[in-house]
């Protein structure tokens, strides 16, 4: 699903800066995978160019079987909103939108009518147990379903792949729980998921850990989530 | 771009910031809104004025004749000479674009009651005209009827009475039709009653205040033989006098043996000059208006423009979530240029209804007011300069949004979602 051959990546500011050094890596359809690395470890970057929204210096990325490369802006925003689903940290909801224009806004850039895409929107926060939350505004819902209606947002437009940017970094260990539990039973619908976070609990309810240490793949740890315990404190 | 669904997105974001929003059109409310009250009063200005010479024929001359100033030919400098109704028929022959042309003689009272009627007597002046006057110096005929030329040819003793004529000899509602009116002691039929268009126009005195008898009759009741002293003519309006006014003065000099480079033995007055300097004030005044207002407008663009660009500057992280959802460029671009275009298209359409609104009002009340020589008439900005206004508008919100737009653009996705 996802192949990175030799990514290489430099930010040319005041002192040039080497992010990626040549990261190799794949994953496959239906892999769950964490990225893990301390800050400035490149991880960031890392997921901003598998999500296509950063291009890169050198080196070739195959993503769904198409080859990553000097996309046009048209081109990448098509890409990105057909294949990608991404969820974030602060959630990055519209603040002046209510939870189903939120879950819907995607789909209104495929120009899908706007009763369609507002009954898929219902149909997907219900999946998430947020059906009669469907016309309250951000402001008005707690952490845990904000990230929920964001990851409804995200599933919407039913991509190959999901990326999450520290997905429980602004929730409570209890409510990351859930969150981690939603994705992996996402993830055991198909969808191929990719999550970058600093905390070990979070990656160790994923199959693959990825360490990123100064821009390299430092290893990868092949990991059995099943083998843990579910109840344990995730924090 | 414009389908619901768009506009839906557009106005959800307007109307998020509902005071910024209203502050933000007011500029362009109160722009547009100042070139419509300015250019109806100016247009008001202009109609009052074209009022008070309605009647007058722009393109209108008058000759008359004064002293010469050279020696020509054997004749001393300084000699009186006058036309004959020939001279009028060689110019009319020699000026076809000529439409009307009609002496005037002018007798002002000798005594101190020249007009008299039963036992009133008042001073008027009176004037002897041609028919044709009437396509000149233009006049209501309030009773009877003009001058005709049966009574040029036959030397009727008939006259026509100005209205305030009419008003001080006659009783409030009797007819003076038949009635004898004697004018420097000889008497008149009354055949018609008169009125001109305009009392603020007049050569020779007002018509209201002036007895006119046929031309012919009044050379020779008052022993003025062939006398002419002044005409005055119409020329067609694809003509102006100025284009031959000099050629048929020369013609005049050749026919009674006066210098060609005599500038002052016949002398005339264009009105199509008078009337070129009023149109011209007006333009200076239009100009000056669209100036104005348009200034006024550009400065609600701007800040318009300015808004936009703060918006977009707040929802850096908006526009970028919304990259990273998926929106093109173009879906960016359009969206900034919807508000903004929005924004200054329904501020600036209030703006002119409210206008054009309050101007027709004033309208009423001015329409409304007895006076009928009122110097402010029928305010509008008139279609042409709406349409005009509301071109403007369009484009300008357009332009306003270009700049936010361009720097909307400019945000990238990860920018925007970039954990601070």
């Amino acid at each position: 699903m996802i192949r990175l051959e030799n990514i290489n990546k430099t930010y040319f500011g005041a002192q040039p800066l080497h992010v990626l050094k040549g990261i190799n890596l794949h994953v496959e359809e239906g892999e769950m995978v964490s990225i893990m690395g301390a800050s400035g470890s490149g991880k960031s970057t890392l997921l901003n160019i598998l999500g296509i929204l950063d291009n890169y210096d050198t080196g070739d990325y195959y993503l769904n079987g198409k080859l990553v490369k000097d996309l046009s802006e048209n081109e990448a925003a098509d890409m990105r909103n057909r294949t990608i689903g991404f969820i974030f940290q602060s959630f990055n909801l519209i603040p002046f939108k209510t939870a189903m224009e939120n879950v819907a806004l995607p789909l209104y850039y495929q120009n899908v009518s706007r009763k369609k895409r507002n009954n898929l929107a219902l149909e997907y926060l219900e999946r998430f147990g947020l059906r009669e939350w469907a016309d309250h505004y951000p402001n008005e819902l707690s952490g845990g379903q904000k990230q929920r209606v964001s990851m409804a947002r995200a599933l919407v437009t039913q991509p190959k792949i999901i990326l999450a940017d520290e997905p429980t970094g602004a929730l409570d260990s209890k409510t990351s729980a859930e969150v981690m539990q939603i994705l992996r039973e996402v993830n055991q619908s198909g969808i191929t998921m990719v999550i970058v976070t600093h905390e070990k609990g979070i990656a160790l309810r994923t199959n693959k850990i990825i360490h990123l240490k100064d821009g390299v793949i430092e290893n990868i740890e092949i990991n059995n989530p099943d083998l843990i315990d579910f109840n344990t404190e995730i924090k | 771009m414009f389908d619901f669904d768009g506009l839906n997105e557009i106005w959800q974001t307007i109307t998020r910031n509902k005071t910024r929003s209203f502050l933000t059109a007011f500029g362009v409310f109160w722009g547009i809104f100042l070139l419509v009250i300015l250019s109806s009063t100016g247009n008001g200005f202009e109609n009052g004025l074209m009022k008070q010479v309605e009647g007058v024929t722009p393109n209108t001359a008058f000759f008359y004749t004064s002293t010469t100033s050279e020696p020509y030919k054997g004749y001393q400098k300084g000699r009186s000479w006058t036309m004959q109704m020939s001279d009028l028929e060689a110019i009319r022959e020699a000026f076809p674009c000529i439409q009307a042309i009609s002496p005037e003689s002018s007798l002002w009272s000798s005594e101190e009651k020249n007009v008299v009627y039963n036992s009133r007597g008042e001073s008027f002046s009176v004037k002897g005209v041609m028919p044709e006057y009437n396509d000149i110096q233009k006049s209501k005929i309030l009773k009877g009827r003009f001058i005709n030329d049966t009574d040029i040819a036959s030397c009727r003793k008939v006259c026509l009475l100005g209205k305030k004529v009419y008003e001080t000899m006659f009783e409030k509602g009797e007819d003076p039709l038949g009635k004898m009116v004697r004018v420097n002691g000889i008497y008149f039929q009354v055949v018609g009653v008169v009125r001109s268009y305009t009392e603020n126009v007049n050569i020779n005195g007002t018509i209201d205040e002036s007895v006119l008898l046929p031309f012919t009759t009044m050379q020779q009741v008052y022993g003025m033989g062939d006398k002419i002293y002044f005409f005055a003519l119409v020329a067609d309006d694809d003509t102006p006098i100025s284009s031959f006014e000099d050629d048929l003065k020369l013609l005049i000099k050749e026919r009674h043996d006066i210098a060609p480079t005599d500038e002052t033995a016949i002398e005339s007055f264009n009105l199509s000059e008078i009337f070129g300097a009023f149109k011209g004030m007006f333009l200076g005044i239009h100009i000056l208006i669209w100036i104005v207002g348009l200034g006024t407008l550009m400065s609600g663009i701007i800040g318009v423009s300015n808004i936009m660009l703060v918006t977009v500057k707040e929802r850096t992280r908006e526009i970028g979530v919304r990259r990273a959802l998926g929106a093109k460029p173009k879906n960016i671009i359009s969206q900034v240029l919807s508000e903004s275009l929005l924004l200054t298209v329904l501020a600036g359409l209030v703006g002119m209804c409210i206008g054009v609104g309050i101007m027709a009002i004033v309208a009423m009340i001015t329409s409304s007011m007895p006076s009928s020589d009122t110097m402010f008439q029928d305010p509008n900005m008139g279609f042409g300069a709406a349409v005009t206004a509301t071109v403007i508008i369009i484009v300008s919100g357009l332009l306003a949004g270009v700049l936010p737009a361009w720097r909307a653009i400019q945000i990238k996705a990860i920018d925007a979602i970039r954990e601070e």
